[in-house]
């Protein structure tokens, strides 16, 4: 087994890694300014009961489950298979 | 408003009595499982990943998630999303950036990561200075909500809550270790979840079993400003700071980090993570569910006529759509939460004093078995006794601060030199040392003269340092600290063990 192999493996991680955790932050700290910036346009109704910032809040929860789902399917398909042929 | 709350009755001493008796048969079974060192510490590593989900979720919604969350959103509305989100999105990065490299380059404590390819005695020092911060500010948040909130639901007085909490938490650590912490943590997960969920439904089925209509409900009677952005939120700063250390503090609390090492390997900790986030995330959105079932049901004068912080709104909403006998099974199940909080904070300090300081640091890591269990044991006794100690040395204060303060810590102290160690390879023992400890003081100090206890709590009328969460100076000043120190003074031998880390980073134990 080369290291070179690792190596690679070990950049796509990161790659991925970094890429998730970049848009995790952006969403939420998206969403913290508007919190602190506009607050009347958090507060427009966008149906009886449902003003815009209860959506957008429900939207970063859902992302964060949507971001770790993307990030799950990758390894358990391409990293935990590169890593068990590695092992091997 | 008339209410059972705060008297002792059958049915809610029952409901306390059936825990308590649960909890004892699970320390003594977990007894038995509990002979080395790594069954203290690690639960065996045989933890499965839906099991460690339910048990981190149980760590993260503490007393304060549950009850202050809920009383936040009654009283104020929206603002209460602004903290579930804020604690929720934590939890992708410990999966992206933390998880897998810690459970396979480390054994008990996030420090035997740090130190994995530095010198072991300055990292571990500095790494148990930040961790017992954390613990200790974190401790004395819950050691005092528990006497206040045992005080409101039970009747008891302050001291015998105190006192309670500490000696039932002792039994358990002490004797059933990670195995008896991670099951009553499972337990009390699944109490939380089904008592939440029972409780939301009640709620939601006056209303037709639509959220909106409750919300609606909620704008009818307090007008449209409670679907809004408040009060709570001024000054944008101050908004990103507290965001910044909501988000990556999760990410340095030793108590969650140690949990990653109860599996057996990365790809359990990687789908652990995704349960607890899924779990912790739907409790969010219950919590912010019975917020509102409190507001409108309740109202807000009933709410603050029992407590003015609003901690009481869940409980009351209980008895109000179930009566007495769901009012105690929310108060018993509350007071699990504390319980089961408690004692993991106690053995992740437990697992610092001794793995970290004992074996690693004096004994130089030569120790057997059987000593580190001792030690360890001396730990957790030392650590209950100090969590009373310190719950009454606080008593009738305002420490709603200090989970704030110890998520801070957590971020600034903890999560950098984390984050490097496995990332960055130039990174080096003073390097992290310097970080970890300006990363700690910083910190303390900032929050020391910030508005928080300058104005708040020692009614001056100006503060020194503007922001009531300093996160947002800590956090880079520690990465700075961090990478500055290394780069001035680089070490050739660390950065060439950094290849033998990283491979076993991804490969595990080879």
């Amino acid at each position: 087994m080369t290291h070179d192999s690792v190596d690679s493996l070990a950049a796509a991680r990161w790659r991925i890694a970094i890429g998730l955790t970049v848009a995790m932050m952006v969403v939420y700290f998206g969403f913290i300014l508007l919190v602190a910036f506009d607050k009347p346009l958090l507060g427009t109704s966008v149906a009886p009961g449902l003003s815009l910032g209860m959506l957008l809040g429900a939207l970063v929860i859902l992302t964060a489950w949507v971001l770790m789902w993307i990030y799950v399917r990758w390894a358990n398909a391409h990293y935990d298979t590169a890593i068990a042929g590695m092992r091997r | 408003m008339t209410s059972a709350l705060g008297q002792p009755n059958a049915i809610t001493i029952g409901w306390f009595l059936v825990f308590i008796a649960l909890s004892l048969g699970i320390t003594v079974w977990a007894s038995r499982r509990t002979r080395s060192t790594d069954q203290f510490y690690a639960a065996g590593r045989s933890v499965t990943a839906l099991q460690n989900g339910l048990a981190l979720a149980g760590d993260y919604m503490s007393a304060a998630s549950f009850l202050g969350i809920a009383g936040l959103v009654a009283l104020s509305g929206f603002d209460g999303l602004i903290y579930s989100v804020g604690f929720l999105v934590g939890w992708p990065i410990v999966m992206f950036l933390i998880a897998e490299p810690l459970r396979n380059l480390g054994r008990y404590t996030f420090a035997d990561v740090v130190a994995f390819r530095l010198r072991q005695a300055p990292v571990r020092i500095a790494a148990s200075i930040g961790s017992l911060a954390v613990v200790s500010f974190y401790l004395i948040a819950q050691m005092v909500g528990a006497g206040n909130l045992i005080r409101l639901l039970f009747g008891m007085p302050y001291e015998v809550a105190v006192v309670i909490v500490g000696a039932v938490m002792l039994g358990y650590v002490l004797f059933g270790g990670m195995i008896a912490t991670t099951w009553v943590q499972i337990v009390k997960a699944v109490l939380l979840l089904g008592g939440a969920s029972i409780l939301a439904l009640l709620v939601l089925a006056r209303f037709g079993f639509n959220p909106l209509a409750l919300f609606e409900a909620a704008a009818g009677k307090y007008g449209a400003s409670v679907l809004a952005p408040g009060r709570l939120v001024t000054d944008p700063l101050d908004a990103v700071s507290l965001g910044l250390a909501l988000m990556l503090g999760t990410a340095g609390l030793p108590h969650i980090l140690m949990r990653f090492y109860t599996v057996p390997d990365a790809r359990t900790a990687r789908t652990s993570v995704a349960y607890a986030t899924a779990f912790i995330g739907f409790f969010y959105l219950l919590t912010f569910i019975l917020g509102f079932g409190a507001m409108v049901i309740i109202g807000r004068e009933a709410i603050t006529g029992f407590d003015a912080g609003g901690n009481m709104a869940a409980p009351l909403l209980a008895e109000g759509v179930g009566g007495t006998p769901l009012l105690g099974f929310i108060a018993a199940v509350a007071f699990a939460t504390i319980l089961a909080v408690v004692a993991g904070l106690t053995l992740s300090g437990a697992a610092t004093l001794s793995h970290d300081l004992w074996v690693n640091v004096f004994r130089g890591g030569h120790a057997d078995e059987r000593e580190q269990l001792l030690v360890a044991k001396a730990a957790t006794i030392i650590l209950a006794a100090l969590s009373i100690v310190l719950g009454i040395t606080f008593k009738g204060q305002n420490v709603a601060y200090m989970v704030g303060l110890a998520f801070a810590i957590a971020a600034s102290a903890n999560f950098p030199a984390l984050v490097l160690s496995i990332f960055w390879r130039r990174l080096t023992t003073a390097g992290a040392q310097a970080s970890m400890l300006i990363g700690t003081l910083s910190t303390v100090i900032l929050i020391a003269l910030s508005p928080t206890i300058q104005i708040d709590i020692l009614k001056n009328t100006e503060a020194w340092f503007p922001l009531r969460n300093p996160g947002l100076v800590t956090i880079p000043l520690s990465f700075v600290v961090a990478i500055g120190v290394s780069l001035l003074r680089p070490v050739p031998l660390e950065e060439e063990r950094f290849r033998l880390a990283a491979r076993r980073l991804h490969l595990g134990v080879e």
